[in-house]
């Protein structure tokens, strides 16, 4: 007998459903947000929508939680209090935009390198950096630096994508997955999406990581390696995979570097660069006629081993030979590697042979006609179903680029790029490194009230490329291009306040930052950046960081530290767009992209960023922002996302252009188009014919699919780079062999790092402090249920992980005398921190670690003093420092890969002492005076609605 | 006390939940909380949400443990010696003989006879908590709000919402579940696509020995195989450069 009654169970769940794209992480989910009584009812998964397929994740569900948070920001701020304390005043738009306006228009006009604008957790970097470049600073950049520019920047150099946004595995046909490092936070639906769909064939799934927490957890085979060794063991299976010939020749031949001849004439300015011919077309040597002919010769059978002569009588040999030599020496056997790695030698080699054996014994075929760039036709797509991923945990070290480039290396040898059951480009990648631009900011490329010459960001080819003086000084402040960091593709947000503070290379007038928790746990040394953000220059009495602008949705500790705030909108308030010419959202079968837009009204006196920032490029007018007279072009960002064009008829988004929004990828702008993607569930999305699918490196149809659709105005086919010219081109400078030289006391760092072949070295901290002193690693893991530090201020969300305690191996514990809910102190070469231990064996015996930015500072957050957060969470960050200890050099190097610059967050070694019994974690700072609302004591949310 | 059916439900609905592709990624916790809190009954409220004691109720949890397998059973789920960490998250299991509803002292607890589903009537409800504390799963939990004793429906505002589109009309944990996890169907019947998950994959009963009878199965993590065991020896034992390089030739005459 049913107490219920069918109407009773039938309840239309909202007024309205609004369809968009989720912002509660990175992964840009479709979500159908129910609406009832005007308010948020229910948030669920699209399931028409490319990406999530109708799931969704905790975050994404918690959304209402994060829209209806205290912590919001309700009106722009004007600091009154000193920096950190979080007292201001509430002031109008008017009035915050005019300031803005005269301190920018200032610096514009003065010395445009005094602006210094830096983005976080920010998807609109093709407008943030179209700005900056109409403004005229080069010191622009979005978090890439601090991130995983590693990966991206060793993707894009050796197969011109790499994994996330660039591509991912082939999860329909994949036999065999291994996932490298930590990799919870990004790409986090189609990651789950896929390991459920192999696990379910029976496909198996390795997860190398220190730790076996979240997907490790249910890997068929979990390999704990001791942190920073992971390219050491990609190359040690490398060895074992050429000793056993499980390397496709075939391949190698067609869609690589593997034949071209490197010179060999030690001591000259051309050792090591690939032998060319007179229209720079790299040679190989044609072992039928026995010529040296150019690359790509029709009918030419290259040889991949010898030694031959020139024409000049130089002597060269393929890069094969020299990858064969270098990677078949017994230092890569497994039984060589093991104990670095912390990997036993037949676990090593049998990783190896199941690659080897899931390649070659289980390749699959799809029968579809298709022709490469070579005009070669072909029956059949083949496939090697073994596929890779990776992201921040092998990025976040010192040797992540090396490390990631070797990654690419093994998947490349077995064949098992954009092939079926392999990893897979997604468009608009794969784009060769030449495609990509020179970096500029250069003295020469700005001046007062000028735009930059060039986009900021780029690759360099050589050293000629970087960003110096005649004196080999930085042009930019984060020092990204330079000596320093010479292929510093994405920044080095991480060195920027450190740098301004200190005025090296010079200071700065204005800091413009944009959700960035730089005060907190997005830098290194968080207390040491908090005091660099307070200090004053005793002759003047003015801050070292004179004027800082920040914009945040929510009450974040950067906040504080702000002079003028910028309250930005929640995701569900705003319009947003999900562009090709950004991070793009693509799938491996499809071109996509999406947009965000106000599914409800903002309540306050908020107003979105980017919408904010073309505010003030007209009133700055800064040209492509307001017309000749000073009027604004674009009336918000939603105008601009529909008008924009970058070049003709491309704009940020892909679908329906045209005037009848009939156009795809080219056309002009559509004054319906934001219409026309709100009523296909604000995506679009376009698939790629089936002949163009794989091998979209060198695939006539795919090549010209991508200049149909605006990718690039010629086709651009990419050769793997196994050996890369360009970082050999910096060892040279190095050795002073070829100019520009490198300064003296930068060449040992480039002549290790910059090896044309992938190397594995010591990470740099680890190599700098004494083993003995610090024997351990600490590091973070990345929670499912919150991200980065946006999760605290989401009552539900917090439920979860309310505070974070370290994860200490058995063996530690014993060693120390260690029992969960002790405390401990856990100390580095740059500081200590008092926090609680939790006893796990899930992880490697030397490496201890604790779940990222859970904890915070008290006041911020819209949190209550006393909450867990504050009182008993805590950040590694304290213990790592933006620099490496002194070498004695007189030097401070930067915490960062010599290569990329990228931040070095998992290099932290350490040792660790029980502490006395405590109640907080230490260090504590001073209390944020809160800038929020009311705490509500209780939420019923939803009471109106219940039945 | 009140009383259970009398006979068999014709319909048997519930969870299968799959323990070997659970990441703990808590997206089924999140939805569930989401759904029910503007749906069945009262909110499931929340008690200084932004404070130091921060609760509130739920009625679905993910619970995480370390496992250390020892293999001696034959069943490999791990490397021996190798921690493992298994996510389990955990609802009302709609138990056949759910000592939740023959303790309630106020026929508030009680079992469908249709469908097996075990409700609170929070009209009925004195907020006793003799349920929760009977019920050997710790499924139940109190509003503190409402005083109103809150458990999983199986979303009977959403399965039987005409509303909804019929794909749709599965419980919130179901329909989100970013691997694929959670399977929702009727366990009274041996063609259904649960039961024949439970039949093939060996699913169980959580803590057999209460004698609940739960409707709810889990599914165990599938065998593994550890890779050492898939090492063998290279193909040829021409370790030296210029036997590879030989074979290189050889494959460059078959291109």
């Amino acid at each position: 007998m049913s107490r219920l009654s069918a109407e009773a169970l039938s309840q239309p769940v909202g007024d309205t459903v609004r369809k968009t794209t989720c912002y509660m992480c990175a992964c840009r989910c479709g979500i159908n947000v129910h609406i009832r009584d005007g308010k948020v009812r229910y948030i669920e998964g699209n399931r028409g929508h490319p990406v999530n397929r109708g799931v969704l994740c905790a975050k994404g569900s918690a959304g209402i939680m994060q829209h209806y948070a205290p912590a919001r920001l309700s009106a722009p701020l004007l600091r009154t209090g000193p920096r950190g304390s979080g007292q201001f005043k509430t002031i109008s738009w008017d009035q915050a935009l005019a300031l803005a306006t005269e301190w920018l228009g200032e610096v514009r006009r003065d010395d445009p390198k005094k602006l210094a604008f830096f983005t976080g957790r920010d998807q609109s970097q093709s407008l943030t950096s179209f700005w900056s470049q109409q403004f005229g600073t080069p010191n622009y950049a979005a978090h890439g630096g601090f991130c995983s520019v590693n990966m991206a920047a060793a993707g894009i150099m050796t197969i011109g994508g790499a994994f996330w946004e660039f591509g991912a595995p082939d999860w329909d046909r994949t036999k065999l997955f291994v996932l490298f490092g930590v990799a919870e936070d990004h790409d986090s639906n189609p990651i789950k999406i896929g390991i459920s769909k192999l696990k379910k064939r029976g496909a198996r799934f390795v997860s190398v990581n220190p730790v076996r927490t979240g997907y490790s957890a249910i890997a068929d085979n979990w390999i704990g390696i001791r942190p920073g060794t992971d390219g050491l063991l990609i190359l040690a299976v490398i060895h074992e995979l050429l000793k056993a010939r499980r390397i496709d020749i075939d391949y190698l031949v067609r869609y690589t570097n593997a034949a071209w001849l490197v010179i060999d004439a030690p001591g000259t300015s051309d050792h090591g660069l690939f032998a060319r011919d007179d229209d720079g077309k790299a040679l190989i040597f044609e072992s039928v006629t026995e010529r040296v002919v150019p690359e790509s010769t029709k009918g030419a059978r290259p040889a991949l081993s010898g030694r031959f002569e020139l024409a000049d009588g130089r002597s060269a040999v393929p890069v094969f030979q020299l990858l064969a030599d270098k990677y078949l020496d017994p230092q890569y056997a497994p039984e060589a590697v093991a104990a670095e790695t912390g990997v036993d030698a037949a676990t090593i080699r049998g990783l190896a042979a199941e690659i080897g054996r899931v390649a070659f014994e289980e390749a699959i075929e799809i029968f579809e006609r298709w022709t490469d760039m070579n005009g070669e036709e072909h029956s059949s797509f083949v496939g090697r179903p073994v596929s890779f991923h990776a992201m921040r945990g092998i990025s976040a070290h010192s040797n992540g680029f090396q490390t990631a480039r070797a990654l690419h290396l093994l998947q490349v040898l077995i064949g098992a790029i954009d092939c079926p059951g392999g990893f897979r480009f997604e468009p608009p990648y794969p784009k060769p490194l030449a495609a990509h631009p020179r970096p500029h900011g250069k003295a020469e490329h700005f001046g007062s009230n000028q735009p930059l010459a060039g986009p900021h960001l780029g690759f360099p080819l050589g050293p000629e490329d970087l960003l110096v003086d005649d004196e080999g000084n930085p042009a930019r402040l984060d020092k990204a291009f330079s000596w320093d960091a010479p292929i510093a593709a994405h920044g080095l947000m991480h060195m920027v306040i450190a740098n301004a503070h200190a005025g090296d290379p010079y200071p700065v007038d204005v800091l413009f930052m944009y959700m960035a928790n730089m005060a907190w746990n997005s830098a290194m040394n968080s207390a040491g950046t908090i005091r660099m953000l307070e200090d004053k220059d005793p002759e003047t009495g003015e801050y070292r960081i004179p004027k800082i602008i920040y914009s945040d949705a929510y009450a974040s500790e950067m906040v504080a530290y702000a002079d003028l705030v910028l309250p930005d909108t929640t995701y569900l308030e705003r319009h947003d767009c999900i562009s090709l010419l950004d991070r793009p959202i693509s799938e491996p079968d499809s071109v996509n992209d999406a947009i965000r837009w106000p599914v409800v009204e903002p309540d306050r006196d908020v107003r979105g960023f980017q919408s904010v920032l073309l505010d003030l490029g007209a009133r700055l007018r800064l040209p492509g922002f307001a017309d000749n007279r000073g009027q604004p072009l674009y009336r918000d960002y939603a105008d601009y996302i529909v008008n924009h064009e970058r070049r003709p008829g491309i704009g940020p988004l892909a679908g329906f252009r045209g005037s009848d929004g009939e156009r795809t990828g080219r056309g002009a702008a559509n004054a319906e188009q934001l219409e026309r993607y709100v009523e296909n569930g604000s995506f679009f999305s376009v698939h790629i014919p089936p002949k163009a699918q794989f091998f979209k490196h060198a695939n006539r149809a795919y090549q010209d699919f991508a200049v149909s659709m605006g990718f690039f105005d010629t086709p651009q086919p990419v050769t793997f780079q196994l050996y890369s010219e360009p970082l050999q081109k910096f060892r040279l400078s190095a050795e002073g062999l070829r100019e520009p030289v490198a300064p003296e006391e930068h060449r040992e760092r480039i002549r290790s790092a910059f090896t044309p072949l992938p190397e594995w070295y010591r990470p740099l901290e680890e190599a700098a402090v004494d083993r003995e002193t610090y024997p351990y690693h600490a590091i973070t893991q990345r929670p499912m249920a919150m991200y980065h530090s946006w999760g605290s201020m989401n009552a539900w969300l917090r439920q979860i992980h309310t505070r974070n305690r370290l994860q200490v191996p058995g063996a530690i514990c014993d060693a120390h005398g260690l029992e969960t809910g002790d405390w401990a102190w856990v100390i580095s070469h740059h500081g200590r921190i008092k926090v609680e231990v939790e006893r796990t064996e899930a992880v490697n015996p030397l490496t201890m670690w604790t779940w990222n930015a859970i904890g915070k500072r008290k006041g911020s957050w819209g949190l209550a003093k006393d909450a867990p957060e504050a009182e008993r969470g805590f950040l590694l960050n304290h213990l790592i420092h933006e620099l490496l200890p002194p070498k004695g050099d007189g030097r401070r190097w930067s915490n960062s890969d010599p290569v990329t610059g990228q931040a070095a967050w998992y290099d932290l070694r350490v040792r660790i002492e029980k502490a006395e019994p405590g109640e907080r974690s230490e260090p504590q700072f001073g209390d944020i005076e809160p800038t929020t609302a009311e705490r509500p004591d209780e939420i019923r949310y939803g009471e109106e609605w219940n039945r | 006390m009140t009383s259970l059916p009398r006979h068999e439900t014709p319909k048997k609905l519930g969870l299968v939940i799959d323990l070997d592709v659970c990441v703990g990624c808590h997206a089924c916790v999140v939805a569930c909380k989401e759904w029910n809190t503007g749906g069945y009954g009262a909110t499931l409220s929340d008690q200084q949400p932004y404070g130091a004691d921060v609760s509130g109720a739920w009625l679905n949890r993910v619970h995480g443990y370390e496992v250390m397998p020892d293999n001696s059973d034959g069943v490999v789920i791990g490397e021996a010696g190798e921690a493992r960490v298994v996510h389990f998250p955990k609802s009302c299991l709609h138990c056949e003989d759910a000592p939740c509803v023959t303790v309630c002292p106020t026929g508030a607890s009680y079992k469908r006879e249709e469908d097996g589903i075990v409700l609170v009537d929070e009209d009925k409800c004195i907020g006793c908590g003799l349920c929760a504390w009977s019920c050997p799963y710790g499924a139940r939990e109190m509003d503190l709000a409402a005083g109103v004793m809150k458990k999983c429906t199986l979303c009977i505002d959403r399965i039987y919402n005409e509303t909804l589109e019929e794909v749709d009309r599965v419980p919130s944990c179901v329909r989100t579940c970013p691997t694929n996890a959670r399977h929702f169907g009727d366990l009274a019947d041996p063609t259904s696509e649960v039961s024949q998950m439970v039949a093939e994959r060996g699913g169980f009963d959580l803590m057999p020995e209460q004698g609940t009878r739960p409707v709810n199965k889990y599914l165990p993590p599938r065998p593994r195989t550890p890779l050492s065991a898939c090492a063998q020896p290279a193909v040829e034992d021409t370790a030296d450069a210029a036997g590879f390089f030989g074979w290189v030739d050889r494959m460059l005459d078959r291109i």
